[in-house]
This record gives C-alpha cells, sequence and structure tokens, in this order.
C-alpha cells in the first residue's frame, strides 16, 4: 500500500516543467550550422572536410555555427547553452571547440571545452578572434575569416593535445546500465528464492519487478503498466528458477554485449564533452 | 529457514532504503559538493590573476592609484577566507564568501571603466590579453555559479519531497544548501554619464 502512495506522489511531482530558456539552441546540421547564411558553398564544404579529417585523427570536434542575431541575449550565455546541448566533444575528453557568429549584432565567440582549456586558453583564443577573424570580417571576407580562424583554432588545440583518433559515442549509456543493474539482480534474486519454493519465488516476481522498473526507468511509467507487470513478475518468478536449475546444469547462461561500432564516412553527430566556461568572446 | 529470513529481510532494507531516496540524496549531495568546488576554483583563477593585472594598469595609469589600491585590498581579503566545502554547511560562511568575492568584483570592474580613459593602456597587446583571460575567468565563474545552483535546487528538492525526507530528517540530516543569489547592484542598471 506505501509502494501505492509512494507512486502516487511521485506522479504528482514529476510535472514540475523546466524554467524557459531565453533564446532556444538551434538544431546541429554537421560541423558548420550557417544559420546566418555567411559561409559560401565551397568553403563550407572545405570546412567540413577539414574538420572531419581533424576529427579523424586527433578525436577533437570543432563545430561552426553562425546565428542571424542573439535576439538581445547575451553571447556568452547562448554559446554555453549551445555547447551544453550539442555536446560537442568526445565524452570524458572534453575536447569539444564552438565558434560562434552572430551576424547582426557583430559578435564572436570561441567556446572551448574544458579538455581543451590547457591549451586553447582564454589568451590564445582571444588572439585568434582580435588577430585573426576580427581583421578578416572587418574586411568583408567572411569565408577567409572563417577558414583561417578554423585553421588557427586546430593548430593551437594540436599543441599538446594528441587524441586516440577513435570517436566513439556512448548514448545514455548510465540509464541502460541502472535498469540493466537491476534485471541481474532481480534475476538472481527470484531465480534463488524461486528455487527454495514456488510461491515465494512468484510472489517475490510479482513484487519485485514492478518495482524494480519503477526505479530502474527514470521517466515515469503509468500505473497501468506497473500493474500489467505483477502478473508477469509472478510468471518470471516461477519460471526463472527453472531456467537456472537447466542453466545449472547445461554449463551456463551466455550473455553478450557486443559494442556498436562507428564505421560511419562522414560527420557522426558529437560526443558528449563538457564544458566549463572557458574561451573568449570578440567583435568586429 | 533463519538464513532465508536474514537474506530478505537484507534484500527489503536494500530495495527500502533505495526507495526512500538514501542513494538520491547522497548522490545529490556529492553533485554539490563537486559543483563548489568548480565554483572555488573559478573564483581562485580570478585571483590569481589580478596581482599581474595591477602591474599591467600601474605602468600606464599609475595615478588611478585610488582604484588600483580597492583592487589590491578586495583582492587580499579575499585570500584571507575560509575555503573548502565547510562553507556551503554554513548559510554564514556562505554569506560572506559571497560577499567578499561581489566585493572584489565591484572593484574590478571600476578598474576596467577607468581604464577607458587609457587609450594607450588599451592598445597594449599585454593588457589586451588580462582583458581576454579576466573576461574568460569572470564567464567560468558566471558558469560555475550557474551549475552550483542547480546542484543546489536539485538537492534541495531531494531533501523536502516525500519520502526522501523522512530519510534526510532520521538519518542523514543534511542540511539545506543556499543558492548564490544576483549580486548586489546588477539589479538596477548603471547610470551612464557623459
Amino acid at each position: 500500500m506505501r509502494f501505492f502512495c509512494l507512486l502516487g506522489l511521485s506522479l504528482l511531482f514529476a510535472g514540475v516543467s523546466k524554467p524557459a530558456m531565453a533564446l532556444e539552441v538551434p538544431q546541429y546540421q554537421g560541423y558548420v550550422t550557417d544559420l546566418a547564411g555567411m559561409i559560401s558553398q565551397a568553403e563550407r564544404q572545405k570546412l567540413e572536410q577539414t574538420l572531419l579529417a581533424f576529427e579523424r585523427s586527433d578525436s577533437t570536434q570543432i563545430a561552426v555555427l553562425t546565428i542571424p542575431s542573439l535576439e538581445g541575449d547575451s553571447l556568452e550565455d547562448f554559446s554555453i547553452r549551445t555547447v551544453d546541448t550539442w555536446k560537442i566533444g568526445q565524452k570524458g575528453k572534453d575536447n569539444g571547440v564552438l565558434l560562434l557568429v552572430s551576424k547582426n549584432d557583430r559578435k564572436i565567440r570561441i567556446e572551448v571545452g574544458q579538455g581543451l582549456e590547457g591549451v586553447l586558453t582564454d589568451l590564445l583564443t582571444g588572439r585568434i578572434v582580435d588577430q585573426i577573424i576580427s581583421p578578416r570580417f572587418k574586411a568583408g571576407e567572411l569565408d577567409q575569416g572563417f577558414e583561417a580562424g578554423i585553421s588557427a583554432i586546430i593548430s593551437g588545440a594540436r599543441g599538446e593535445f594528441k587524441g586516440t583518433g577513435s570517436s566513439r559515442r556512448e548514448t545514455r549509456k548510465n540509464e541502460q546500465s541502472s535498469l540493466f543493474n537491476y534485471l541481474i539482480f532481480f534475476a538472481i534474486l527470484v531465480g534463488f528464492l524461486g528455487r527454495l519454493s514456488k510461491p515465494v519465488g512468484a510472489l517475490t516476481g510479482a513484487v519485485l519487478l514492478p518495482l524494480f522498473a519503477f526505479l530502474g526507468v527514470s521517466s515515469p511509467l503509468g500505473w497501468l503498466l506497473l500493474l500489467l507487470l505483477i502478473p508477469g513478475g509472478a510468471l518470471l518468478g516461477l519460471l526463472l528458477p527453472i531456467l537456472f536449475a537447466n542453466a545449472g546444469r547445461g554449463g551456463g547462461m551466455y550473455m553478450g554485449g557486443g559494442g556498436f561500432g562507428s564505421g560511419s564516412s562522414g560527420f557522426g553527430g558529437f560526443g558528449g564533452g563538457g564544458f566549463g566556461g572557458g574561451g573568449a568572446s570578440g567583435s568586429w | 529457514m533463519q538464513r532465508f529470513l536474514v537474506l530478505v529481510s537484507f534484500v527489503l532494507l536494500a530495495v527500502g532504503l533505495s526507495g526512500c531516496g538514501y542513494n538520491t540524496i547522497q548522490q545529490n549531495d556529492e553533485g554539490v559538493i563537486a559543483a563548489w568546488g568548480d565554483v572555488e576554483a573559478s573564483y581562485q583563477r580570478r585571483a590569481d590573476l589580478i596581482p599581474n593585472l595591477v602591474e599591467a594598469v600601474k605602468a600606464y595609469a599609475a595615478h588611478e592609484k585610488e582604484t588600483l589600491t580597492a583592487v589590491t585590498e578586495a583582492r587580499a581579503k579575499v585570500g584571507t577566507m575560509q575555503v573548502g566545502a565547510e562553507v556551503i554547511n554554513n548559510p554564514k560562511a556562505f554569506a560572506k564568501f559571497q560577499e567578499t568575492q561581489g566585493g572584489l568584483s565591484s572593484a574590478l570592474s571600476r578598474l576596467m571603466v577607468v581604464v577607458e580613459r587609457y587609450p594607450d593602456l588599451k592598445a597594449n597587446q599585454n593588457f589586451l590579453d588580462f582583458q581576454h583571460q579576466l573576461e574568460g575567468t569572470e564567464n567560468r565563474i558566471n558558469v560555475a555559479r550557474v551549475r552550483y545552483n542547480d546542484a543546489v535546487r536539485i538537492f534541495n528538492t531531494s531533501i523536502r519531497t516525500f519520502p526522501n525526507n523522512l530519510t534526510n530528517n532520521l538519518m542523514l540530516q543534511l542540511p539545506r544548501r543556499e543558492a548564490f543569489k544576483a549580486e548586489e547592484g546588477t539589479a538596477k542598471a548603471p547610470t551612464v554619464k557623459f
């Protein structure tokens, strides 16, 4: 009974919504997301190729985003929200960089991932903005500004960061593994108890399967689904001990878990890098 | 039979505890402490930057003594302050931290206004580099504060909602954490005189 009370209360609190954001973070279209139309088609392809080759060799991910206007939002604020959403860079290495340009505000920012802050310091990125990108933008040479800026960022990032070259991405691994742990725990427990006595196994199965489903999945499940899991759990409570008994004789169960490869030929999305506000801003 | 009962009660205890949010509270508490570490690190970064910045400005604007002294004094105050995770468990120490760092922020922003009057200084590459570093550091502080506030919000929610509040009151007894407030003076727009 207490469990249902608990469930009801947690559903009550699940409806709390997130605070509204200012300027919405756009969806990325690849390494280069040119929403302001500042980059020519040829230059865009060239940049995409350079950035792809750079990710292949160093695993560092660099993204370019141009927006028409910040609509009154602060540049740094929008920039950190973008990189937090896009998650540029490899997970664990945090080696992502974003070059953000707002056309009408005439503002430039290089946002540097935490793993690159040692090489792409605020000082260095500030110089790239002031001395390399800004003067070319002022002269109206937009394509050259992007090209020179990106190549400066690349040589800056090469300073000491030599990645492994692989770019495997892990998606939502935490949630999956948490549910997986619960399921393994469930199977072992129910299998063990069910071998002692059938009703005990069925009972624990009926109670624990909905409970673990509730704990293991972060998004709240519906009442009905949880109720449906009760007979399912009872059934498993009867079946698992038999399965375990057979497996014990047969030589163990095989639990295969293959990794997912990354044989894609082009841009494969960003990888989960973290940012801490490093980088520099400027204007032209 | 006895072994069986022990096993069942052990399992029920484990399930019961995680159902009551014991683990969640602990995780969120660690989250707050980690976020606080970033806040302190970014403030420390700013404090380390100041002596060099003051030197660079002095070379061009030596007679802005008052402003420079204010920055140096505010910096010294920050240096003597208590640091570490104890600060966030003590609302008084936390308020003091915020006040002292806020003092340094306002002294620094006054210095940056004064600097506008010296075109030579503004054109100096050395100073431009410092300016980028200072801006970057202020931005890091901002990001770290926002993340700390998020962690605090999650933590405070987790110790106030049922049934976690029972777990916390009976077993953990962790205090509610304070979030950063907007700095004094930022609420009203600065007056500009020509």
